[in-house]
Order: structure tokens, then C-alpha cells, then sequence
């Protein structure tokens, strides 16, 4: 058991490294480099030189990426190029206003998908499921920004409702924030929610096939009591890896609901450094979503091992 | 002489079983549903240069921002242009670079994965955390960064959205070969001293083709999802050229007062992805592979 957990964090870590180095070698092989962006017209001769001095940019690539690693693993990951102050600084209350968001979201979206997942499970091809699963469908498909469009075009237009996009400095308090962030959630929400109702929809219809539930209809037990104590307790287990991943999947969608919002988060970040060019920024960004999404599946990984005791036994044979 | 007749009898089946499969996808109301939006969408693509009333690049300060008449249909723009003619060509550059890009994710995600699954031992173990890395990287940040490197032209945008859709489907192709590499037909024509392309080509491809394909229509839809979200962010195809991400985008500043100019380009694109993604599940069922339970990675 032990030896499992180890192995998957080991595992986890080794993934981040190879990402870092990706997007080192990625943000490098970038025509124009910080200084020339910085520096627009002026960049030659002694000031790009001394630009390059000061930001470090004189030594090889190699060197400077060990000390950016080491640094980075301190949580120091350099100055930002377009506003010239701690990467640190820039990321934190951004990480938190996208905190908000997506914690939002999913306790939001977690309980109602646990609902309609169930619910179309057991009427399986009747009403309620053939309803339901046509609007996930629909949910689940159209793009981020589409229903986003759509919401504030139906919400905050044509009804008047709720503000139609998010006009708050970064740091300001999450009570000042809320009713701005109802729209977003709700447009992240719903097409999360969509997934996790298809896959525990389908979770539970297999878990109703199977024999031992079988054997339970034929022993007579009570319907719902058998719905309750023999199907959901086996059906959710394999859908916490699946929730992790739609979780993580949903990184990438974040930040086009963020650009559409223009909600102060972590996503409207990703599309502002790259178009500044600011590359040290891209680079932390890229470690942080990685260490995100890595660290979602490895809980969930986890999780799914602490709550299934068939697989305590299995590392026996690993 | 008894070649040829099994070689024709097996061509006659592959037929007959492509035939079966398409009718099977369109015998279930949704798969009906999808086909039709997706072969609607295709022949709209092929016939709209011709039938599309208007030039969609022809400006005219007159006519900005009218709302829909027997004249303009859909209304115009901020710019004056027809947004009927724009919606109907919009779907082109997607359809094309979307289709090809999932032709090349097939290709090399197929490949790589069928050849992991095979070798195994240390080069799968090395290619597997690279495909992990490249998966954990969220997908925009990494297009984002290749088209900032490269540019915007079809050119770099079929192979980068190849390569980055690909990823997922190494891991498939993976998982499938790992399923028919233990069977007996893998194991004796090894015995038989058959070579690693040999036992790909002969034994392994036809047995883990479904399981690729099906996962190459859903990367299908998926990759339209990315392409148009690029064009939304303004990193996708260039201004003049009609691209339904772009028309979003440029139209949802002004929607409080000129919907029409959003909405047409919202149907269009929600339309076709809802159509492929019909296409590929009915595509899945058909086969009977159950798709229901994975994570879109």
C-alpha cells in the first residue's frame, strides 16, 4: 500500500519535471525573447546587452534553467516582464479569484450530477433519462464560450439579471465578488456537471448489471435498499478517477470562460502573458496548471485506493 | 485461383461491413439525428462558395448592423457584411483543418501506440511519461504557444492540432494493443518468425482499428471544440477570412443591441459539433465499443 502511494507521487513528480522542461524548451525556441519585447525599438547594441545582464539572459540555457527549477521549487519563480514585479505577486490573488471560481463550481456541480446521474441510471431509457440526457448532451458539447455568449446575452441583457461581465480590481473581497460570479460558475458548472452525470449515469447502469446485484433482486431484497447499499457504494468508486480528470480537463475551458467574463483569474492570465510575451509568467503558469492537474489525479488515485479494499491487497503482486 | 476468391470475398465483406455499420448508426434516432447534421454541414462546406449571395469580405459603412430582412437574412455586421453569406462559409476552414488534424492524431497517436503497446519495457515507460507530461499540460496554454511560435496559417494549425489531439489516443491504441497482445494469433506469429511490422500490420492493426477509430471521431469533435475556442480567443484563423469562433467573438461586443450577428454563427458551430458528436457516438455504438465511461483527456 505504501509502496503504491510512493510510487504514484514518485511517478507524479517525475511527469512535472518532464512538463517543466517542455515549457522551457518551449518558451525558449519563442522568436524574440523578453528583452526585445521589452525594449520594442530600442533593442540593440549597449541596452539590449544590458538587458540581457539584468535579467540574467547572458548565461547559457542550460544553467539558467536549473537555477529557474531550483528557484521554482522555493516558490520563487522570477520577476513578470510586463509589469516588472514578483511572478509571486501577480499569481496569488489570481490562483485565489480562480479558487473561487472553480470551488464554486464543483460543489456545485458534484451533488446535482450525483442526482441526475443516479436518476437516469434507474429509469434507464425512460423519460427522465431519454430528457436528461439529451440536455447533458447539449451541455457537454457546445463550446465554453457559446453557452457563456449565450448566458450573458439571455441573463444579463435581454432579463437584466445579474451583471454580464466581472468589472472588479483583482483583489478585492470575495463578498464584493459574488454576485459577479455567479454567470461564470454557472457556465463552468454545466458542462461539468454534464460529464459527471454521463459517467456516473453509466457507472450505475453497470453495476446494475452485474451479478451480485443480480443475486440480490433474486434474494428479494428491497428495491431501494439495494440501490442504496450495494449499487451507489460501488458505482461512485470508479467515478472519483473520472471526476478527477473531467476536473483537470476543465483547466483549459476555464480560461476561455474567464476570457469571456473577464473575470480576474488564472486563465485570463495564460491568454495575457502570452500575448506580452511574458515568458516567465507562461512558464509558471504552465508549472502551476500541470502541478494542478497532476496533483487532481494522484488524490483521486489515492482515494479510490483507500476506499477499495480489493486493491490493498493487489500491490502484493505488483 | 483459391487466393483470389478468398481476396474477393474478403474485399465484398469490408463492404458490406462499412454499409452495415453506417446503417446500424442511423437505424437509432440520434445517430439518424447526427449523420444527417454532419452530412448537412459537409455539402454546406463543398456548395457555399457558390450559393452564397454576397462577397463575405465586402465592406459597406451603410449597411451596418441592420437587422435581419428578405435582403440580408441573417442581418449584417459591425462592418456592413452579410452575415447569412459569412455563416455558411464559416464552417469551411474549420471542417477542413479539424478533419485533416484528426487524420494526422489518428495516424501518429495510432502508430506510437500500437508500437508501445508491442515493445513495452523501457521505451514504452519513457514515451508514456512524455505522453503524461504532454497531458498534463492544459491544452490551451500549449496551442497558445505554438501558434504564438509559428503563426495562425493552416499550415501550422493541421499538425499542431494533429499533434496535440494525438496524445490521448497513444494511450488508446495502447490499452487496445495491450488487450490482443497475450492472444494466441499475436503469440504464433511470432513463432512463425514473422517481424515486429509484419505483426503489426497483419495481426495487430485489424484488431485495434475500432477502438482508434471510434477514439479519432470523438478527438474529432473535441479538436473543433479547440480550433474554434483558438479563432474565439483571436488566435486561430486571420480577420477577413469567415470563421465562426471569430465571428463570436468580434459580434459579442455589440449583441445588447445586434444579436443576429451572434446567434447565426452560434448555430452553425453548435450545430456541428453536436452533429459529429452524434455521429461518433451512434459511430462507437455501432461497433459496440462503450465510450460512456471515459474521461475526455
Amino acid at each position: 500500500m505504501l509502496f503504491l502511494i510512493i510510487k504514484r507521487i514518485l511517478l507524479g513528480l517525475i511527469t512535472l519535471f518532464i512538463v517543466s522542461l517542455i515549457t522551457f524548451v518551449g518558451t525558449e525556441i519563442l522568436p524574440g525573447d523578453a528583452c526585445t519585447t521589452y525594449l520594442e525599438r530600442q533593442a540593440f547594441g549597449e541596452q539590449l546587452e544590458a538587458c540581457y545582464r539584468r535579467l540574467g539572459l547572458n548565461v547559457p540555457a542550460y544553467e539558467r534553467y536549473v537555477s529557474w527549477a531550483v528557484n521554482a521549487i522555493q516558490g520563487d519563480f522570477g520577476y513578470s516582464l510586463s509589469g516588472e514585479m514578483p511572478i509571486k505577486e501577480v499569481l496569488g490573488p489570481r490562483i485565489k479569484n480562480s479558487l473561487v471560481l472553480a470551488s464554486a463550481a464543483i460543489f456545485i456541480g458534484i451533488p446535482i450530477a450525483l442526482i441526475l446521474g443516479i436518476v437516469t441510471a434507474l429509469w434507464r431509457d425512460k423519460l427522465p433519462d431519454v430528457a436528461i440526457s439529451t440536455v447533458t448532451i447539449f451541455a457537454m458539447t457546445i463550446p465554453e464560450f457559446i453557452s457563456a455568449t449565450l448566458l450573458i446575452l439571455i441573463i444579463a441583457i435581454w432579463l437584466e439579471w445579474l451583471p454580464g461581465i466581472v468589472i472588479v480590481p483583482t483583489d478585492v473581497s470575495f463578498f464584493e465578488l459574488l454576485p459577479n460570479i455567479i454567470l461564470p460558475v454557472i457556465a463552468i458548472a454545466m458542462i461539468m456537471t454534464a460529464h459527471m452525470a454521463r459517467m456516473v449515469r453509466s457507472s450505475v447502469i453497470q453495476v446494475m448489471a452485474s451479478e451480485y446485484v443480480q443475486m440480490a433482486i433474486l434474494k428479494g431484497v428491497p428495491y431501494w435498499k439495494m440501490v442504496f447499499k450495494h449499487v451507489l457504494p460501488n458505482a461512485l468508486l470508479p467515478a472519483i478517477n473520472v471526476v478527477a480528470l473531467t476536473i483537470a480537463w476543465l483547466l483549459g475551458g476555464v480560461v476561455v470562460t474567464e476570457v469571456v467574463f473577464n473575470y480576474p483569474g488564472l486563465g485570463r492570465l495564460v491568454i495575457e502573458s502570452i500575448s506580452n510575451r511574458d515568458l516567465p509568467t507562461v512558464q509558471a503558469l504552465a508549472i502551476i496548471l500541470a502541478s494542478i492537474y497532476v496533483s487532481i489525479n494522484l488524490l483521486a488515485d489515492l482515494m479510490t485506493l483507500m476506499l477499495n479494499p480489493r486493491l490493498k491487497t493487489l500491490q502484493i503482486r505488483k | 485461383m483459391k487466393l483470389d476468391n478468398i481476396y474477393q470475398e474478403e474485399k465484398k465483406s469490408n463492404f458490406a461491413k462499412v454499409s452495415e455499420i453506417i446503417i446500424t448508426m442511423a437505424s437509432r434516432p440520434s445517430g439518424f439525428i447526427g449523420l444527417s447534421i454532419l452530412i448537412f454541414h459537409v455539402i454546406l462546406a463543398f456548395i457555399s462558395p457558390y450559393i452564397a449571395p454576397y462577397d463575405f469580405k465586402a465592406i459597406n459603412p451603410t449597411l451596418m448592423l441592420q437587422a435581419p430582412s428578405a435582403e440580408y437574412w441573417f442581418g449584417t455586421d459591425d462592418l456592413g457584411r452579410d452575415v447569412f453569406t459569412r455563416t455558411i462559409l464559416g464552417g469551411r476552414t474549420a471542417l477542413t483543418v479539424t478533419f485533416f488534424g484528426s487524420l494526422i492524431a489518428l495516424l501518429w497517436g495510432g502508430l506510437l501506440g500500437i508500437f508501445c503497446g508491442l515493445v513495452g519495457g523501457k521505451t514504452d515507460d519513457i514515451v508514456m511519461r512524455i505522453v503524461d507530461a504532454f497531458l498534463s499540460i492544459p491544452w490551451i496554454l500549449a496551442m497558445l504557444l505554438i501558434v504564438s511560435l509559428l503563426g495562425t496559417s493552416t499550415e501550422v494549425l493541421i499538425p499542431a492540432l494533429g499533434f496535440f489531439y494525438g496524445k490521448g489516443i497513444v494511450r488508446v491504441a495502447r490499452a487496445a494493443t495491450h488487450d490482443v497482445i497475450a492472444k494466441d494469433f499475436i503469440v504464433s506469429a511470432r513463432a512463425r518468425g514473422h517481424s515486429n511490422f509484419s505483426i503489426i500490420w497483419n495481426e495487430i492493426i485489424p484488431n485495434v482499428r475500432d477502438a482508434i477509430l471510434v477514439e479519432g471521431a470523438m478527438r474529432w469533435s473535441w479538436m473543433l471544440l479547440g480550433f474554434s475556442s483558438l479563432s474565439f480567443l483571436g488566435f486561430g484563423v486571420s480577420p477577413p477570412t469567415p470563421d465562426w469562433g471569430l465571428m463570436i467573438s468580434n459580434a459579442r461586443g455589440l449583441m445588447s443591441f445586434a444579436y443576429w450577428s451572434v446567434i447565426a454563427p452560434i448555430v452553425g458551430l453548435s450545430s456541428l459539433i453536436i452533429g459529429i458528436n452524434l455521429t461518433a457516438d451512434a459511430f462507437a455504438k455501432a461497433l459496440g465499443i462503450d465510450r460512456s465511461t471515459k474521461a475526455p483527456v
